[in-house]
């Protein structure tokens, strides 16, 4: 099971699709108006995902290398095909809301990114679990959005109201600029956080450096890039 | 007149890049410089034209009489990959000076869901071969007015280094291109014929 989990972990948080690899930025920006769309993007897009990987990890020995992108455009454009069937028959609302971008689905570059990058190296269950992992990562990240959009540009989440009736939302959000500034800030938010990590690592590293008071150079290990804390 | 409404409509109203979301990938891709993003909207009008047409015909000449319309998608897919390969050599061998322009920037967009949109809304509106080409041409118009604004807009960012570290670089150019989406919403409140 350990390399279940440990696709699961490198799909949801180390190479998250959306906010470490930046990928599959037209549905992550147009299907998160609310977190019901958020999801079921994320999951018709997985559910493609698995199979695609799936089979392109079965014919990985039988395509040849110089035709591989083509045969892998039309493995996910079948499937595609096939969960368009299934939106439109078994949740005729979602399909509606989602509209154009259940076709969209065929050029989403993480799944054609997982493709070529994984399930053409690898056996088929870790192919799955690749998939699984990277689906889910991809759906976290547009509820995450979703929510953020819901809950500041209608006031509620999954449908429930959770302000009185005096709370004005903010429509914008809901519309295609909130898309962007929020995706925009919360990139922001996370290039903080790596930031802050790096300097904290930077001032361990300072305290064994310090300014000889009569050269006023810096001592220390004379090669590595770190410099005197000021 | 509708063929007007329709052109402008594609090109303002419904920009396919800060409105409708299609082909975000490359408008945040390809935007760091001005010439760069002026070759890389070039090549989308170019093969966006080519690909209203061609899409139309396997839609309504083939798709439609074989009664196989559900496989559309999988058909637009092959017929976009096979046009820009296509367009890619014929460039190559007859009109070398524009290859050296466009030539990186056409394999980008086999995968730019700009052109699958453009199909896949060409067909849901039911318009006809002019239409479509006109609707074509309004939206990679669009595109290439809103991914040479951008891309103006980052190159001065790039000189502003009082700019707080975490936004550098997507962050900022994430905002500028939702500053940029309020004033194409402007545009929504355009009265067009009854659009």
């Amino acid at each position: 099971m350990s390399i279940f989990s440990e696709r699961l972990k490198n799909g949801i948080v180390t190479e998250n699709p959306i906010f470490v690899q930046v990928l599959a930025m037209c549905p992550t920006l147009a299907v998160t108006t609310s977190v019901e769309n958020g999801i079921g993007m994320g999951l018709a897009s997985t559910a493609v995902l698995i199979g695609s990987n799936l089979f392109i990890s079965l014919l990985r020995k039988a395509i040849p290398d110089k035709v591989r992108i083509p045969a892998y455009i039309t493995i996910i454009a079948a499937f595609v095909t096939l969960i368009q069937f299934l939106l439109e028959g078994f949740v005729p609302s979602l399909y509606a809301s989602l509209g154009i971008f259940i076709p969209l689905i065929v050029v989403n570059c993480v799944i054609l990114g997982r493709a070529e990058a994984y399930a053409s190296k690898n056996k088929i269950f870790p192919s799955i679990f690749d998939a699984i992992g990277m689906g889910l990562g991809f759906t976290v990240a547009l509820a995450i959005l979703g929510a953020i959009r819901e809950l500041l540009g209608a006031g509620s989440i999954l449908g429930f109201k959770l302000f009185g009736s005096s709370f004005e939302p903010a429509i914008i959000m809901i519309l295609a600029p909130g898309a962007f500034i929020t995706l925009g800030i919360l990139m922001a938010l996370l290039n903080q956080k790596s930031i802050n990590k790096t300097n904290k690592v930077n001032d361990k590293i300072a305290h064994f450096h310090e300014i000889d008071p009569e050269t006023g150079e810096c001592t220390g290990c004379g090669s590595c890039a770190h410099s005197c804390k000021k | 007149m509708k063929l007007f409404s329709i052109f402008i409509s594609a090109f303002l109203v419904n920009n396919f890049l800060l409105v409708k979301f299609l082909g975000v990938c490359s408008f945040l891709g390809v935007s760091k410089k001005t010439e760069t993003a002026k070759g890389m909207g070039l090549a989308v009008v170019f093969v966006m034209f080519l690909a209203s047409f061609m899409t139309y015909g396997v839609y309504n000449w083939i798709l439609v009489p074989l009664n196989i319309t559900y496989l559309s998608t999988l058909a637009f897919v092959l017929v976009i990959a096979a046009l820009v390969q296509f367009v890619e050599m014929v460039i190559k061998k007859t009109q070398p000076s524009l290859y050296k322009a466009l030539g990186i920037y056409l394999p980008l967009i086999t995968t730019n869901c700009a052109l699958l949109g453009m199909a896949v809304i060409n067909i849901g509106e039911k318009y006809n071969l002019i239409e479509s080409m006109v609707n074509a041409l309004g939206a990679a118009l669009g595109y290439m007015l809103a991914i040479v604004l951008l891309s103006g807009l980052r190159e001065r960012m790039e000189e502003n280094d009082k700019m707080p570290l975490a936004f550098r670089g997507l962050p900022i150019s994430l905002v500028t291109a939702g500053l940029m989406a309020i004033a194409f919403l402007g545009f929504s409140g355009l009265k067009l014929g009854g659009i």
